[in-house]
């Protein structure tokens, strides 16, 4: 029979294994109030206690060590898939903190003074491991950020082609350095690979057009013309004429029109194409 | 030492760099086709770039200077082939390499000279009737 309080803790929580888990899902199932079912919930505490008593049992120290492999494992896995799902971070630190009460609930039934210093050493253990999961759950979190970012940046830069030789840049947003890069770099290999001679870039989308935004264009369109391509910017609204004006921002040579439909008949006529009403339709 | 050849295709020169522009070798190119517009007497130079995958200051100033002096020489220079990066880069440095005329590929570029020398004809047709 072992006798250090720590020894007997463990062996105590084996033997009352489901009413912990138990007390540890119901705890859980308030805390998330009732977005993951209690099976799920019940899935996830036997599986983490199970690792946890095991790795108890080795008496082991500290969560880095390799008894505790396997329930770093299922940690990190809770974190992530409660990360994707969208919980908060205190949703997510609560299903290992609820481990604590439940475990609580259980010794004080036992009236044994000395089974604290167990608890005291257990609760350190679960703290870590609370901080463990949420440091795998801010990991994800961001992952899943930056991947949005990537996908809105890729999103917002399709370069479309509007006739043989005529490609169209709809930009959508605000323009900043990193977008405008991209933006660039996609334009000029489209325009490379096409072997297009037109770009039309329309700026409906743009919320709103400052010194640094038209420096961007002007970049971009100084480039194209490195290339051998012409570009056009379309699609300027009235509000942002007067922006552009009152900022002293000079096109230069650089054709710009009211609408992209005005930009594509000029491409056209300049790529020596008319368009012309057939008779008797209109 | 390493020289970029200059071919002559009718009344054009065509410079075709595939390789890593020294600085030395541009100076070399620069003076070898001014030699060759003299002694050839030709109406256009397409400078393809399509090779040149490294750009700086200087390389990109040794273009436009070239080109300048090619039209000092009565001869059209049309830069073609850029690769996009190496067109960024320009920018970046504040090289728009302004009077220089660009194409995307060799065929546009010769259709460009085309189109300048029947402008020019037709000017001095008229200049005459």
């Amino acid at each position: 029979m072992p006798d250090s309080p720590a020894a007997r803790g463990w062996s105590l929580l084996a033997q009352r294994r489901d009413d912990i888990i138990a007390g540890w899902t119901t705890e859980m199932a308030t805390a998330l109030a009732g977005r993951m079912t209690s099976g799920e919930l019940e899935r996830d505490a036997r599986d983490m206690f199970d690792a946890l008593s095991a790795a108890g049992a080795h008496e082991a120290r500290g969560i880095n060590d390799s008894a505790f492999a396997e329930l770093r494992t299922l940690l990190s896995d809770v974190a992530r898939t409660r990360a994707r799902r969208g919980f908060t971070p205190t949703e997510t630190a609560v299903s290992v903190f609820a481990l604590k009460s439940a475990v609580l609930t259980v010794l004080q039934r036992e009236a044994d003074l000395s089974l604290y210093e167990f608890y005291a050493e257990f609760s350190r253990l679960v703290d870590d491991l609370g901080l463990f999961m949420l440091e795998t759950y801010a990991q994800v979190r961001e992952s899943v950020i930056s991947e949005q970012a990537d996908a809105l940046l890729e999103l917002s830069t399709p370069v479309v082609k509007l006739w043989d030789g005529i490609v169209s840049l709809p930009l959508v947003g605000t323009l900043d350095s990193a977008r405008t890069q991209v933006v660039m770099e996609k334009l000029l290999q489209t325009l490379v690979e096409t072997g297009s001679e037109h770009a039309i870039i329309d700026i409906t989308g743009v919320s709103a057009v400052d010194t640094q935004v038209a420096q961007h264009l002007l970049k971009t369109v100084m480039a194209a013309r490195l290339l051998g391509a012409e570009c056009i910017i379309s699609g300027i609204r009235p509000q942002i004429a007067q922006t552009v004006v009152a900022l002293g921002i000079e096109f230069g040579d650089i054709s710009t029109k009211a609408t992209l439909a005005d930009a594509l008949l000029l491409a056209l006529r300049r790529s020596g194409l008319d368009i012309v009403a057939r008779p008797g339709q209109q | 030492m390493d020289r970029i050849p200059i071919l002559r295709i009718g009344d054009i020169l065509l410079v075709s760099i595939q390789v890593d522009l020294q600085d030395q070798l541009a100076v070399t190119l620069q003076e070898d086709l001014a030699e060759r517009i003299v002694t050839t007497g030709c109406s256009g130079v397409l400078l393809d770039i399509s090779g040149l995958e490294i750009v700086d200051s200087f390389i990109g100033r040794m273009i436009s200077t070239t080109a300048a002096v090619s039209r000092v020489l009565d001869a059209e220079t049309v830069v073609v082939g850029m690769r996009p990066a190496v067109a960024i880069t320009l920018v970046e440095l504040g090289l728009s390499l302004d009077g220089v005329r660009t194409a995307l590929d060799v065929d546009r570029g010769m259709a460009l000279l085309q189109q300048a020398r029947q402008a020019d004809a037709s000017e001095s047709a008229q200049a005459d009737g």
